[in-house]
């Protein structure tokens, strides 16, 4: 199979990305700064990210659209007002996730992010559930571009005035060199952000402006240590097929309007939701400076298993490993003492509150 | 003159009389990134040739150190352990890991000299 280039491959190249491949996709893991610079540079400042390999899916088409895709996803497509997104699941019958994605409400339908690895299959599950109706268009001729950081709304600002007016979680059709892009403040790292949809053939004039006004390229290293500091999941590693949005500890994401109706896998969330989960993802902060990775088994004080970290790192603005996973329900308080079993060797850590970095969302800005 | 070899698991080793000071090399650290976590062998311990003697860690993934000779781990370098950044900043100098009693210094003919090193870590990066 052949690798996938984005349209931002050669500006990767030119500031010295280091490629790996992501998801079918050649993809820069970090620049020339490193993970902990690029990191910290987007706490203090803004960074930007290709997340160009993400799905965008726009589905248009009919009356009975949002009716027909509330049946899929447990969120409130009835009250999302235009240009409004919800974070949502696809699942399976058994509840399980099969993607975590976000809806935007468009003005002839919705616009739905879809992770990577996921997306073709995600087009088709979703097209064959609504009975080939409507329009599906998984759009591959449109770049994304996540600007992240509390520069951020400065810097874009200056290459698209107006932007700035956005509130968190909604987004608007803007102009840049004539042409249109869809700009939703949003993001993945626990910062203040955006994500611009652009034109592939205007990607690389776009993030050129925008690193011409001080912003800087960030690879997928250190999108990873800032997610994992906001407490934000990786489809993959934290959510699977096997776990349901109630045991990922994201019943928020669900809401209460919805429990009583139908969509895929509602039968078992309605029963978790009345009866609890066996199982439930929390935050773990080791005592010492040993990080436990992803698969690292956890531990009680009677050295009985009880579960297993789902991802790892060392947090470089916490300045202290940081992990998430899963355990039996009973050791899911915050303060409980546990045990990583890393190398061998079992290391005291903690249940802990997530986030691990305090968040810094904001919740619409006129002037600046 | 002390004598400073290099293995191919990327570590150097600096002979001064029965004294053997080892550590990873600067190609190593590039090839890590970030270093955030360093693990050493037990003082007064024994570490065998090849045998795991420590831990580094990136923000990406956990790496073994190996040791290249045999022998009696006489010191540790605290500092690097503190400061796990010290090993990108100054590998083959002030952050060296751990100092070692050579059991038997015909190990060292094995090892490569730094041009052979240059060499052999050009080719296995490319």
């Amino acid at each position: 199979m052949n690798i996938k280039k984005t349209s931002l491959n050669n500006l990767h190249i030119k500031y010295g990305a280091k490629l790996v491949e992501f998801a079918g996709y050649q993809m820069p893991i970090q620049y020339k700064d490193g993970i902990i610079q690029e990191h910290k540079y987007t706490r203090s400042h803004s960074g930007i990210f290709d997340v160009s390999h993400m799905g965008q899916l726009f589905i248009s088409g009919g009356d009975d659209l949002t009716n027909d895709l509330e049946k899929i996803f447990p969120a409130d497509l009835k009250k999302l007002k235009t240009n409004q997104s919800k974070y949502s699941f696809l699942m399976n019958n058994k509840g399980g996730i099969q993607d975590d994605l976000i809806i935007t409400k468009t003005s002839d339908g919705f616009l739905i992010i879809l992770n990577a690895a996921c997306k073709y299959n995600d087009y088709e599950v979703i097209k064959s559930k609504l009975d080939n109706q409507y329009k599906l268009n998984l759009d591959e001729s449109l770049s994304l571009i996540a600007l992240q950081g509390p520069e951020a709304k400065n810097v874009l600002n200056k290459v698209i005035p107006g932007c700035n007016s956005l509130k968190f979680m909604n987004g608007n059709n803007h102009v840049y060199k004539n042409e249109k892009v869809y700009i939703t403040r949003s993001g993945y790292t626990g910062e203040d952000g955006f994500e611009i949809s652009i034109k592939n053939s205007d990607a690389e004039t776009f993030v050129e402006s925008l690193i011409e006004n001080g912003s800087k390229l960030i690879g997928l290293g250190a999108r990873d240590t800032l997610r994992m500091e906001a407490g934000l999941c990786l489809y993959g590693n934290d959510l699977d097929n096997d776990t349901s949005p109630i045991e990922a500890n994201l019943k928020w994401a669900i809401p209460k309007s919805r429990i009583e109706t139908e969509f895929v896998g509602s039968e078992v969330l309605k029963n978790q939701f009345q009866s609890g989960v066996k199982k439930l993802r929390v935050g773990i902060k080791p005592d010492s400076k040993v990080i436990a990775r992803g698969n690292t088994k956890i531990y009680n004080d009677k050295n009985q298993e009880i579960g297993k970290v789902t991802s790892g790192t060392f947090g470089p603005s916490v300045e202290h490993p940081i992990a998430m996973g899963y355990v039996d329900n009973s050791y899911s308080t915050v303060n409980t003492k546990i045990f990583l079993e890393v190398r061998g060797k079992k290391i005291p850590a903690n249940i802990c509150n997530l986030p691990f970095y305090k968040k810094n969302y904001v919740k619409g800005e006129i002037n600046v | 003159m002390s004598e400073v070899k290099y293995s191919k698991e990327h570590e150097w080793i600096k002979l001064d009389g029965e004294e053997a000071t080892i550590g990873i090399t600067k190609h190593a650290t590039e090839m890590l990134g970030d270093i955030v976590f360093a693990e050493l062998p037990e003082k007064g311990s024994n570490v065998d040739k090849d045998g795991t003697a420590g831990v580094v860690e990136s923000t990406k993934a956990a790496s073994d150190v190996y040791t290249p000779v045999s022998g009696e781990v006489i010191d540790t370098n605290k500092m690097i352990v503190d400061d796990p950044s010290k090993i990108n900043e100054d590998p083959e100098e002030s952050a060296w890991f751990f100092k070692l009693k050579i059991k038997d210094k015909s190990e060292m003919d094995s090892l490569m000299s730094k041009e052979e090193y240059e060499k052999f870590a050009k080719e296995t990066s490319a």
